[in-house]
């Protein structure tokens, strides 16, 4: 009873100090405010913007930006600020999407590593630092070769790549709190193991498994870019930041506003996932509170 | 010592035979027949039958498999579809371009990296220390592609002080290979320089904070001394493995500065096979860069413990 009213008074403090923690770190602020703000516009797409992101206006080709196009046309006279506006929502769901995949497959798999050991880990960590060994991006590019070109399957080349980081993290959490004497505890009454994993580890990896998530938006943010701009992510007509860099480059002294506007926009929105990310880690860090 | 590196290598062996696996299984998600895939416009039944044949298709996947990989040890990564050409003689003829350029990149992002970390360490707190975090995060949160483009904007079209895209061999003419490397190389090295910078920076503050550091000053050393001599040679230990492991990020990161730069090298070799769909090629590279960076993993670990006397007793 002395121990439950003591929780209840502990964790809420612990809490609060927490949100204290990061909503006093000025860079982490900038970061939510950066994701926000890119959230906002990729929600509100449509209404936003003032042009027709798709049809070629072959009156309107190269023009520099002015009041009425803000960030200039493209090399078929299309608002380049209409097309980055509804290309934000490929890029970040391409970001939130791919991650979702890495997490879901990898918390389960690095849980079940750690927590049973024996052959299980053993195959499921050969299996991860196998996918570790080939770079990310290379990974992804094979994937999403042999999967063909589209939004969906860079998305799922991104996840897949981007999952062993998820089971390692997962795995070496769980090696720490398996050993905690309330999992002793708990293991001691004849608790199902599922049970064991749901209740009593998982809820103690997911702090870390947060700001590896965030950091990992920043990263899966930049693949998606870097496959559109090669031609492997979004596919033409539909806009995505990094397929707009990738007809761009073709043009950088006649229309250099093509390249500037869209590469700011990848710029920002990773910057600020990565403050987020970093703050989000300075705040659950048990060391720095 | 040779007892640790000999057990490091049993270990890294299943690593590889997952690699080849997961590599052979990427042919296996092409949708469809794989032989029309391959045959092009070519519909042509005794042609379709003969590829099935040659790439054993009507056996069993397994049996594949120990037919892929027995050809991969002798070293036939297969045939280029578009080519003609081995797989290994592609790869091996782009490889020095790419290390070429990994290695520029290296030397940049070591140059930047590590100076500006142990600054601002050692100024932690200071607006030098900010500045230098601003920095190394916007570093880290520039897509590449995007910051070699705007420097061709600027340096080779506005200034034209570089080559815009192109590659000399050195052979050929030395300076000009140099001027058309630095550009692809500081925008392949500045990723790097970033995360180097904040692992040395946080490697010398966890250093600067240890007891023989306090001793150092205590004796009344110099700043300089304690700094250089006593701080720095330990931070740098896990610096140094970071490095090597970091090389196999650079590899890959130099799929785009090629593209960008038109740089002829492995990472232009396969994007260019998937959008020629040829395939072993794909397979090679992602195979060698996979198997290089089990090697590179390998070697940092034996430099890991080659640097750390602590280590290098223990074994």
């Amino acid at each position: 009873m002395t121990i439950a009213i003591a929780d209840d008074l502990v964790l809420p403090r612990k809490r609060n100090r927490i949100l204290s923690k990061f909503l006093g770190n000025r860079s982490a602020m900038m970061g939510a405010g950066l994701v926000l703000f890119f959230i906002v516009i990729a929600v509100l797409a449509p209404l936003i913007a003032p042009h027709d992101p798709i049809k070629p206006s072959f009156s309107t080709i190269r023009k520099a930006p002015s009041a009425i196009f803000w960030f200039g046309t493209d090399e078929l006279g299309r608002d380049v600020f209409s097309r980055m506006v509804i290309g934000a929502r490929a890029s970040l769901m391409a970001g939130v999407v791919s991650v979702a995949i890495a997490v879901l497959l990898g918390v389960p798999f690095g849980l079940i590593s750690g927590y049973f050991g024996g052959w299980i880990d053993a195959t499921i960590s050969r299996s991860t630092e196998a996918m570790l060994a080939i770079p990310f991006l290379i990974f992804a590019i094979a994937l999403a070769a042999f999967l063909g070109p589209s939004l969906t399957n860079a998305m799922i080349a991104i996840g897949l790549s981007a999952m062993p980081i998820f089971v390692r993290l997962t795995r070496g959490q769980v090696l720490t709190i398996k050993a905690e004497d309330y999992v002793e505890g708990a293991r001691a009454i004849g608790l199902p193991n599922f049970w064991i994993i749901l209740r009593y580890i998982l809820p103690n990896v997911l702090p870390p498994i947060l700001v590896q998530a965030t950091l990992t938006v920043a990263t899966a943010i930049i693949a998606e870019a870097s496959l559109s701009f090669l031609g492997l992510g979004q596919q033409p007509p539909n806009p995505s930041w990094g397929s707009m860099l990738n007809t761009a480059k073709n043009f950088m002294s006649q229309a250099p506003w093509m390249s500037f506007f869209p590469g700011s926009a990848i710029f920002l929105i990773v910057l600020g996932f990565n403050l987020f990310g970093d703050g989000l880690r300075d705040a659950l860090d048990p060391r720095e509170n | 010592m040779l007892r640790f590196i000999a057990r490091r290598i049993l270990i890294a062996i299943p690593t590889i035979i997952i690699v080849s696996v997961l590599v052979f299984t990427l042919q296996q998600l092409l949708p469809g027949d794989p032989v029309l895939t391959m045959a092009g416009e070519e519909r042509d039944p005794e042609v379709l039958a003969f590829l099935r044949e040659k790439y054993r298709l009507n056996d069993p996947v397994p049996i594949q498999y120990f037919a892929w990989i027995g050809q991969v040890l002798q070293g036939n990564l297969g045939i280029s579809l578009r080519t003609d050409i081995p797989v290994l003689t592609l790869i091996l003829g782009k490889l020095p371009v790419t290390l070429e350029l990994a290695i520029f990149a290296m030397i940049i992002a070591l140059a930047i990296g590590i100076p500006t970390g142990i600054v601002s360490a050692v100024k932690k707190g200071t607006s030098v220390d900010y500045a230098a975090n601003v920095v190394a995060l916007s570093g880290l949160s520039i897509p590449n592609f995007w910051l070699g483009i705007l420097l061709i904007m600027l340096v080779s079209v506005r200034w034209q002080l570089l080559p815009a895209s192109g590659f000399v061999p050195p052979s050929e003419d030395l300076w000009l290979n140099i001027k058309t490397m630095i550009m692809p190389a500081f925008v392949l090295g500045t990723g790097l320089a970033a995360s180097l910078m904040r692992h040395t920076r946080s490697a010398m503050l966890g250093v600067l904070r240890s007891d023989y550091i306090r001793t150092a000053r205590a004796k009344g050393l110099i700043s300089r001394v304690v700094i250089m001599k006593h701080a720095l040679r330990n931070a740098l230990i896990p610096i140094i493995t970071l490095s090597t492991l970091l090389f196999g990020e650079l590899l890959a990161g130099a799929v785009l500065t090629e593209q960008i730069f038109t740089i002829p090298g492995f990472g232009k070799l396969v994007v260019d096979a998937v959008f020629n769909r040829d395939y072993a090629v794909v397979q090679g590279v992602v195979l060698c860069t996979a198997v290089g960076f089990i090697i590179m993993n390998l070697l940092a670990d034996i430099l890991y413990v080659l640097v750390n006397p602590r280590l290098r007793h223990a074994q």
